[in-house]
């Protein structure tokens, strides 16, 4: 953590960068928030440990937009996202330094809420240079140990690897930390019959509160207008026939990032109902690689998604292994 | 809000036997929108347009629904009667309740409500509709006909004959196409290539005909009236202007292992080849795979002996581009590949051979000069079995489903041929069907029947068996005595189904034709638009399009000609309103909708934007209005909503579900 301060401090006085957008230390040590910083001074307060698990990309939309060149640090799975944007043309790459970083595995503050620890005093094990095997909670009542992988996210435990995708250099090892099957929990669902399903998403949907928090955190969700906020639509001004209708809303929104999502686990990571809204993402990503074979959005920052390419030699009908 | 006037028609009773009119008209009067509904035995008539465009007057409308047939048949008509009465075309929408709702239902009282609901949803859309101007383009007054078969000569031929260029591109080395291969034709009997070859000539030395041989069509863009071609000329490896066309290249080749495809592998050809004697141009070509050479850098024999000096072994493929106002797609035919029906021995016997192999056969110029003889030991067979519908009419999925339609007719001639020729040969034919439609036709079956004494059996055949002795053993079924039969035979002939040329695929998404699910190409109304691709500009002609005969093929081949030749003559053409556009303010500049354009009709800009008073220079599409055709892919594409089709807005399209799901 060290040597990314060093490194931001040298790039913000060699005028290489203009400021750097990274995370903040909180008061209670284990809610960093994401902050830019302009100064070395303010470079101080500058943190990185197991807490910071937002995903960055998406905010670089509108900081390039601004004057001056930008340093961001993002770990291997922002990298996914950022070649995302890149490939919709969304960042302009010109005004942005990227500093990949290590990353062995982020916390899920949900998993950590629900250990119910109270009188906090201080969290260790989650630093960065840490082992990141054991978090260790000095509360007031004692110590509590956990596991570190116990409190991982969901994200974590289906890892895309510790390969950064683009990055102008890269400090820090990463470990793939994968430990389930990625689409376990998507064939399990579709093993299910149409009713058992339709009541699983029912039920889990029924939690939203249209706080839109997920669609703020995904950096597919990145259009200038949202078409649930444009009077263009009828989406955004239509009563609802049933109080699910409302909640439609997250089947357009899983549609409308398809073959783009980059399954960063941001929708669910932000859900204050603890929504598992992956789940949607996932399914189209299944039925992507399904259909027209292997595909990880934001693999290259170049790269044509099935569903947005078109060659006149495309096989037609396609089958399973997209061949005609 | 609009002034709609709802039309509903009874077609007779076509519509009215089903569906309460009257009922509809009642209902319809209080949508949203709606201030006059009347119904009228037949709207298309000159008496039910007048009711529109006096309606129009008299009620201020501002908008029209009718309720009839497809838009396929009559929108255009209802369009221009609102431009009579001096509403803009693009403000008529029709409710198909016929095709879509009357000839489809039995219950009144349900098809009424359905017909109803079709009027509700697009009284739902003509509340949206804007008036839409239609742009204009120009005719490029060429046309390119790909294939040079009969169907594709026929086709240049007549479209030059009325004074317009053509140019003819044709894969192989020579035009002639299928036909050129073909012994003798039915019903007639006259020989295929002496009624060919004068028309070959005649192609060749048109003025207004540009004949591209061993050529491929590589790239289409534009639309119709103005369409941009490369064509690749591939490496003839033989200077066109110098050659001769003396031969002694063919003779002198070291290399003359190469299965003939003119022949049907019958018999081999040199390296550099012209595929058969009347070819046009009469200039070979060098096979590259096969020239020694090309493999080596040895031989050079026929430079060597080449006295115009015409050999150019550097000769490279040249790109030539071309404009055209239409194009005919004349790509014919091949037979099916026959390893899927191995019951048949085709691939175990050289003396299994299939009726194109035959025809190569029983061809003076061809492998055996002529003579009927076994491929195997070059014996003259005593008894030849022909099987029908090998393929065709074929329920699983190894042939074809659909009736090869022309060999019932070539197996007759086939057999009456050898009778002629061999009376002492028995000829055998199994058959599902004998189908004769045609001018002269049943009398041809039945004389190779009654006078030429040829064995028809209904019934299939289940296995032919090779045997020692190197005859082949037939087993099939006569169905009409109902018995097993057990036949000798010395060849047996088997009527492969046809399908398409292989490439026809390729070619129809290059030109953005449909095709069918067995590769035809498709009609734009199978009886009315025959000849027509439902892509503007594009029109079919002959095997391409389905299996025909000669004498349809060339008739086809007319009546595309003539299409072509209407459109030509135009000057100007009226572009179709209903294009893409995109609204800037909600463009995102991510490309997603110029990567699924089939007619690269999106570019990416960098404008200024003012956003609300917040002025920023933006990547955003822009549509080329020429290029579109109002496909729709990039709407559904865009995920902020930016790009939208006029005439079939999301909006429109949403509020018609949200009047039907009412």
């Amino acid at each position: 953590m060290l040597e990314m301060i060093k490194r931001a401090k040298e790039l913000l006085s060699d005028n290489s960068v203009d400021r750097v957008i990274g995370w903040k230390r909180d008061e209670s040590g284990f809610n960093p928030e994401i902050s830019v910083f302009r100064t070395a001074e303010e470079l101080e307060l500058f943190v990185y440990d197991g807490f910071c698990s937002a995903n960055m990309s998406k905010m670089l939309i509108n900081e390039t937009k601004k004057e001056g060149k930008v340093l961001a640090f993002l770990k291997p799975c922002d990298t996914y996202s950022m070649n995302q944007l890149l490939c919709e043309h969304r960042i302009d790459r010109e005004k942005l330094y990227i500093i990949g970083v290590g990353c062995k595995g982020k916390l899920d503050q949900r998993k950590f809420a629900s250990l119910k620890i109270k009188g906090i005093l201080s969290v260790s094990g989650a630093g960065f240079d840490d082992k990141n095997e054991i978090v260790a909670f000095k509360t007031v009542y004692g110590e509590r140990k956990v596991p570190y992988k116990e409190l991982m996210l969901e994200r974590c435990a289906v890892c895309k690897g510790k390969e950064h995708r683009i990055f102008d250099e890269i400090i820090g090892e990463s470990e793939e930390t994968a430990f389930e099957e990625r689409f376990a929990q998507i064939e399990s669902i579709e093993r299910m019959s149409p009713e058992e399903r339709y009541k699983f998403f029912r039920s889990e949907l029924s939690k939203c509160i249209r706080c839109n928090a997920c669609r703020n955190a995904c950096p597919a969700c990145s259009c200038r207008k949202c078409v649930f906020d444009s009077n263009n639509f009828d989406s955004s001004q239509k009563a609802n026939v049933d109080s699910f209708e409302e909640k439609m809303f997250h089947i357009i929104r899983s549609f409308h990032v398809s073959g783009r999502c980059t399954d960063c686990g941001e929708c669910s990571r932000v859900c204050p109902q603890g929504i598992p809204l992956h789940l949607f993402n996932r399914k189209f990503i299944k039925d992507i690689n399904d259909f027209y074979g292997e595909y990880q959005a934001g693999e290259t920052s170049d790269a044509r998604g099935p569903l947005v390419s078109f060659e006149t030699d495309d096989p037609e009908p396609y089958d399973n292994k997209g061949r005609a | 809000m609009q002034r709609i006037g709802v039309f509903v028609c009874h077609c007779g009773s076509n519509i009215a036997a089903t569906v309460d009119v009257k009922k509809v008209v009642e209902i319809i009067k209080n949508e949203p929108g709606v201030v006059h509904a009347e119904d009228y035995q037949y709207m298309c008539s000159e008496a039910g347009q007048a009711k529109i465009i006096e309606a129009v007057k008299e009620h201020k409308l501002t908008g029209i629904v009718v309720c009839s047939c497809s838009p396929r048949m009559h929108e255009t008509t209802f369009r221009n009667a609102a431009a009579r009465a001096g509403l803009n075309s693009y403000m008529v929408e029709i409710a198909n309740i016929r095709e879509q709702c009357s000839w489809i239902h039995k219950n009144i009282e349900e098809a009424t409500e359905k017909a109803v609901i079709l009027a509700r949803a697009a009284v739902a859309k003509v509340n949206l509709n804007t008036p839409l101007f239609p742009g204009e383009s120009r005719v490029t007054k060429r046309a390119l006909v790909i294939g040079g078969g009969i169907a594709g000569i026929q086709t240049a031929l007549d479209i030059a004959d009325a004074g317009y260029e053509v140019d003819i591109v044709e894969k192989t080395p020579s035009i002639g196409g299928r036909m050129s291969q073909i012994d003798k034709t039915f019903p007639t009997l006259d020989c295929s290539a002496c009624i060919l070859t004068p028309k070959m000539v005649d192609a060749a030395a048109h003025k207004n005909i540009s004949i591209y041989t061993y050529s491929e069509v590589e790239n289409v863009s534009g639309f119709v009236g103005d369409f941009t071609v490369d064509i690749r000329k591939k490496a003839r490896s033989v200077d066109m202007n110098k050659c001769t066309g003396c031969g002694v290249c063919q003779e002198k080749c070291p290399s003359k292992k190469t299965p003939s495809e003119f022949n049907r592998g019958l018999s081999n050809r040199s390296a550099i080849y012209t595929p058969f004697a009347q070819a046009i141009p009469n200039v070979p070509v060098i096979d590259r795979e096969a020239c020694i050479k090309f493999k080596t850098g040895k031989c050079g024999l026929c430079a060597k002996v080449c006295g115009a000096g015409a050999i150019d072994y550097e000769q490279e493929d040249e790109i030539v581009t071309r404009k055209y106002g239409a194009i005919v797609v004349a790509t014919g035919f091949d037979m099916i590949k026959l390893d899927r029906f191995d019951e048949y021995a085709y691939s175990q016997s050289p003396d299994v051979i299939t009726s194109f192999e035959l025809e190569r056969i029983m061809n003076a110029a061809g492998p055996t000069k002529g003579h009927l003889e076994r491929m195997s030991d070059h014996k003259a067979p005593k008894d030849v079995v022909f099987i029908q519908c090998v393929g065709s009419r074929c329920s699983d999925e190894r042939g074809k489903p659909y009736c090869s339609k022309v060999c019932c007719m070539y197996t007759a001639k086939h057999a009456m041929l050898i009778r002629d020729k061999y009376p002492d040969v028995n000829v055998t034919v199994f058959y599902i069907d004998v189908r004769t439609p045609g001018k002269n036709f049943d009398e041809f079956y039945r004389r190779a029947v009654e006078e030429y004494g040829v064995h028809y059996i209904k019934g299939q055949v289940g296995k032919v068996i090779p045997q020692a002795d190197g005859s082949l053993l037939v087993r099939g079924v006569d169905l009409i005595d109902n018995r097993q039969i057990l036949k000798k035979a010395d060849m047996v002939v088997l009527a492969a189904a046809i399908e398409p040329n292989k490439d026809v695929r390729k070619i129809a998404t290059m030109l953005t034709a449909s095709i069918d699910t067995n590769n035809f190409l498709t009609e734009a109304h199978p009886k009315l638009r025959p000849v027509e691709s439902p892509t503007a500009g594009i029109f079919l002609s002959g095997m391409s399009q389905g299996p025909k005969d000669i004498p349809e093929t060339v008739a086809q081949a007319g009546a595309a000609a003539v299409k072509v030749i209407g459109l030509l003559a135009k000057d100007k053409l009226l572009t179709n309103p209903c294009t893409a556009k995109s609204d800037e303010l909600l463009c995102n500049g991510c490309s997603q909708c110029a990567n699924v354009c089939p007619y690269g009709a999106i570019s990416y800009e960098e404008k200024l934007i003012n956003d609300h008073g917040i002025k920023e220079t933006r990547r955003v599409a822009c549509v080329n209005t020429a290029l579109c055709q109002g496909c729709g892919a990039c709407t559904v594409t865009c995920p902020s909503g930016a790009m939208d089709l006029q005439g079939f807005s999301n909006r429109q399209i949403i509020s018609e579900v949200d009047a039907i799901c009412r």
